[in-house]
């Protein structure tokens, strides 16, 4: 477990590495001068050149945005002015996460719930319904979902909120919006992972032994079952906070994502280039966490890594 | 006995040797059918699919016929004549320009359609060289391919088309650009694995022995029992792909104005959608639908092309 | 000896996209107490298929019984309700898999999966069910019980894991065992080991068994009757004595010469039989080992033989028995060269 443990950890480094550095040459890409805007004001300018070291040769310039990274520092916004990347984040990050935690939680056990109803009553209307809502959230994007959800929720049948998070009730369109996609991925896996799982040997042990089929259910064929779902939750977390960037701008909220998707509008490098940078990491992370989850889940990793 | 009766009127000329029967031995009762005639088979059968199909041919040709067609020119502004809804002038109704939607929503398709089919075919085609290879010679070469395949695949795709967005500037080019830098990991990481798989099995080896070239090998027995998988794949990429294009072009990097794409419609539609919500509805309607359309037929693929599912209903 | 089941004009079938296939196709045969009885026949004969549908574990639909009835105790099996099937499976009839890679939960610790017996049915409280579960794990010669309690499967090696399986079907105290070829997959060694304790088990508990196998050796070491299955149907049975040095089935005499044994002259050519089983979509009208049948008569092709009785046993279904029918001395095992297969 150690040893896989330490693989995956060199990976996610690695990782967010390379992550670092594409990002630092693309700044240098960037057509014409990345500090040049109409929005922003010289002693700015002046900050940011002396903050990247632009006198400097480019190999010291690519150290010393590391060792800014390492500190944690992100530099500052070209718009916002004075206004440091760090802050942005922090004051943005807790309702991008809120509202991505509540998205995860919805697709997630929602979506077991619907694949498991689905495999269980295979070929019924139980599973139609279930696979019919499945594939709509695989065909219907994020935004457009959002945008629908708004107007007929919102809008037209004045539900829910339009816009704004401030309660409960708020949080609903946007979690549901974002989670659909996880919920239509997660059913369908578990869905078909069920039907796998029932033609196991095991399954007709377990059934040989005489005991219930409820608990065939639950004990052998679900536990099972589950376990290739896990895989997939790393490229859901990816999902659900890409979701994030424009859910929150049609729904105004004041998240990480509205702030990105208005600071790519604004040609805001600085704000573009952090973000994306707090993302990936926490994206590679995130993913590391799944993968050594399932490591501890999976008693077959387990005790194979020991 | 029950059939005492039939017993007893047997003759005793039947009761003479007359051995095996080499040909009754081997009879088979059920059709036999070739790999690609069971699969043309299975998606005939399964309307879905075909309906599907029918459905993407269909998009496909009005992308390309519709604005030929028809008397508007898809960046004509008229100021006389903005938000229209629809009407028998304009199939879809006009947008904040006075742009007919009907024109714009078709060249929308032409532009998403030829990204969506692009990108993904070229991810194909790198990813499964580089797979390919990957998985068949092994060695150093793989072992340093997977780790830069693990390494990259970690990266959010999406955030990766971002930053180069940025960097390239808006455009059809710059967005199909943007999708090959990563899109070919996932492809060339499955067949990878795939290639991995059959080259262990016996029949492989059994041609190795023999001494078959490795190209015929490739030829003759790997791709055959991957293309069905790899054809599965891109189905379900195409609809990846243009979900991309819509969310770039959404947040202002995809497709810039006057050109337009399903995802810049969808944009304005957005916009507009408390006063006009037609200038959502109708572009979305087919997003959707081509993305609904694309995957119901990729699972139709998938079970019709499955070597495993062959004969089993 | 009592008769414990009862199966009566057996039909099994499946439907699938081509038809129905007809697996099982009208087998009779009774089970009696203590006794260890065969089912032998090639791949695809409907052996297993008969086996599960003993305790109705073919997935039903597509499968479905067609006709017959299985009498266990004085009750129909294959009218059974699933509350009741439940009552049976586990404590009256044990089975056994073909695979112990694939028939053991991974994810699941092999004392729970022994236990799991008793979870639902109140026969013992906690502490007596880990007992009960760590005793059988002895019982079935596994040393270190208490360690192996809390291991996974994928840790123990394939001869283990038909220990855990042979630990799982016999852990009810069933009186009869269903062992579904048990040592197909493990290795010679491993399976000489594994059937050895099934006799020593089968002594000390006097369970009855019934063993499926497609290998002759199996039937000679462990068997007091044989059935032998070709094409959905019992064509020929008897005690071992019966089978192997009194054969009176071209099929049965062709799968004796298609084995070898120790004793085997080394000049002595095997010769398998040619061709493969009937296509069971749509069995030929006579008799379905006709086609591949040395000794095959015109009237084999034509209609199914009846089942001709040589003694209370030995029975077979075969042309060859007709007083019309040429006197044909099939071959089959010396008793006085081959004592062991």
């Amino acid at each position: 477990m150690g040893k896989y443990i330490i693989k995956r950890l060199g990976i996610s480094l690695a990782t967010i590495l390379v992550l670092v550095t594409v990002v630092f040459i693309l700044v240098r890409l960037m057509p014409g001068d990345p500090f040049t805007s109409d929005k922003m004001t010289p002693e700015i300018k002046a900050n940011l050149e002396k903050y990247y070291g632009f006198d400097k040769p480019l190999i010291e310039q690519y150290f010393t945005y590391l060792k800014n990274l390492l500190k944690g520092d992100l530099g500052y916004s070209m718009k916002y002015k004075n206004q440091t990347v760090n802050k942005i984040i922090e004051d943005s990050f807790p309702f991008s996460f809120d509202l991505g935690i509540r998205s995860l939680v919805f697709g997630i056990s929602f979506g077991l719930v619907f694949g498991i109803t689905a495999a269980l009553n295979r070929g019924k209307k139980l599973d139609f319904i279930s696979i019919v809502i499945a594939i709509i959230g695989t065909s219907v994007p994020d935004f457009i979902m959002g945008a629908l959800l708004q107007y007929f929720f919102g809008i037209k049948w004045g539900l829910f909120p339009v816009a704004q998070y401030l309660g409960f009730k708020h949080t609903i369109l946007p979690a549901i919006a974002v989670g659909f996609y996880t919920l239509a991925q997660v059913s369908r896996l578990m869905r078909a992972s069920m039907l796998e799982v029932v033609q196991q040997d095991y399954i007709k042990t377990a059934k040989s032994k005489g005991i219930s089929s409820f608990r065939v259910t639950y004990k052998h064929q679900i536990r099972n079952a589950i376990m290739p779902v896990v895989t997939v939750l790393g490229p859901t977390v990816a999902a659900v906070l890409t979701g994030t960037f424009v859910i929150e701008s049609i729904f105004a909220i004041p998240g990480m994502g509205k702030f990105y998707v208005q600071s790519v509008q604004n040609l805001d490098y600085s704000i573009v280039l952090g973000m994306t940078v707090f993302y990936g990491a926490f994206l590679v992370i995130a993913n590391m966490i799944v993968d050594i989850l399932y490591g501890l889940i999976d008693p077959r990793i387990r005790i194979a890594g020991k | 006995m029950e059939n005492n009766l039939e017993l007893k009127n047997l003759n005793r000329t039947e009761f003479k040797v007359v051995g095996k029967n080499i040909e009754k031995m081997e009879s088979i009762t059920r059709p036999n059918l070739t790999y690609w005639a069971d699969a043309w088979r299975r998606i005939k059968k399964n309307n879905v699919a075909f309906i599907s199909l029918m459905v993407i041919v269909l998009y496909i040709l009005m992308a390309i016929f519709a604005p030929m067609l028809s008397k508007y020119e898809y960046t004509a502004i008229d100021s006389s004549k903005m938000n229209q809804f629809i009407s028998s002038k304009h199939w879809f109704g006009t947008d904040e320009l006075g742009r007919d939607l009907w024109v714009r929503v078709w060249r929308g398709a032409r532009v998403s359609l030829t990204i969506g089919f692009v990108a993904t075919i070229m991810n194909t085609v790198v990813g499964g060289l580089i797979g390919g290879i990957s998985g068949y010679y092994g060695g150093t070469l793989d072992s340093f391919i997977m780790r830069f395949i693990d390494v990259m695949y970690g990266i959010p795709r999406l955030i990766v088309q971002i930053l180069m967005m940025v960097v390239l500037r808006p455009g059809i080019e710059a967005l199909i650009i943007a999708m090959c830098i990563t899109g070919w990991i996932g492809t060339a990481r499955f067949v990878r694995g795939e290639i991995y798989r059959l080259k262990e099995q016996d029949f492989v080896a059994a041609a190795k022995v023999l001494g078959v070239s490795d190209f015929t090998i490739i030829i003759r027995h790997l791709i055959p029992n991957i293309i069905g998988l790899i054809i599965t794949n891109l189905t379900m990429a195409v609809p990846s792909a243009i979900f991309s294009e819509a969310f770039l072009s959404y947040i202002g990097l995809g497709i810039a104005p006057p050109e337009c794409s399903w995802g810049v419609l969808t944009k304005t539609g957005v916009k507009m959608l408390r006063v006009y919500p037609y200038q959502l509805f109708i572009p979305a309607f087919f997003i959707c639908s081509t993305m609904l359309a694309l995957n119901l037929l990729g699972d139709g693929l998938r079970d019709a092309l499955d070597p495993k599912l062959r004969g089993t209903e | 000896m009592d008769k414990i089941i009862e199966v009566n004009n057996l039909k099994f079938s499946f439907k699938t996209y081509g038809g129905v296939v007809q697996s099982v196709r009208g087998i009779s045969f009774d089970v009696c107490e203590g006794e260890i009885i065969g089912i032998v026949g090639e791949s695809g004969c409907g052996k297993s298929v008969t086996a599960q549908s003993l305790i109705r574990l073919n997935p039903e639909p597509p499968g479905f019984f067609e006709d017959g009835s299985i009498i266990y105790k004085g009750k129909d099996i294959t009218k059974m309700s699933e509350k009741e099937l439940r009552t049976i499976r586990g404590v009256e009839i044990g089975f056994i898999f073909q695979d112990p890679m694939t028939s053991l939960n991974p994810t699941m610790k092999i004392g729970k999966q022994i236990e799991e017996i008793f979870v639902q049915r109140k026969l013992y409280d906690k502490s007596q069910i880990k007992e009960k579960a760590l005793e059988i794990l002895k019982l079935v010669g596994i040393s270190d019980g208490e360690r192996r309690y809390n291991q996974y499967p994928h840790e123990l090696s394939g001869g283990m894991k038909q220990r855990v399986m042979i630990a799982i079907a016999l852990v009810g105290q069933p009186s009869v065992v269903i062992a579904d070829e048990p040592t197909t997959s493990l290795d010679v060694t491993i399976e000489a080991q594994i059937l050895d304790l099934l006799k020593d088990l089968q002594k000390k508990t006097k369970t009855s068994i019934i063993l499926i196998t497609h290998d002759l050796g199996v039937i000679a070491k462990m068997c007091d009757r044989v059935l032998v299955m070709y094409g959905g149907k019992i064509v020929e049975r008897g005690t071992v004595d019966d089978i192997f040095y009194n054969t009176k089935h071209p099929y049965t005499s062709g799968l004796l010469g298609s084995i070898a044994s120790l004793e085997t002259e080394k000049d002595v050519e095997l010769s398998p039989i040619e061709g493969t089983p009937p296509d069971l979509f749509s069995p030929p009208p006579g008799c379905p080992f006709a086609a591949r049948c040395e000794y095959a008569m015109e009237v084999c092709y034509k209609k199914m033989p009846p089942e001709y009785e040589l003694s209370e046993d030995h029975k077979t279904v075969c042309w060859l028995q007709h007083e019309y029918a040429p006197d044909i001395k099939l071959p089959c095992k010396n008793r006085e060269k081959s004592e062991v297969l």
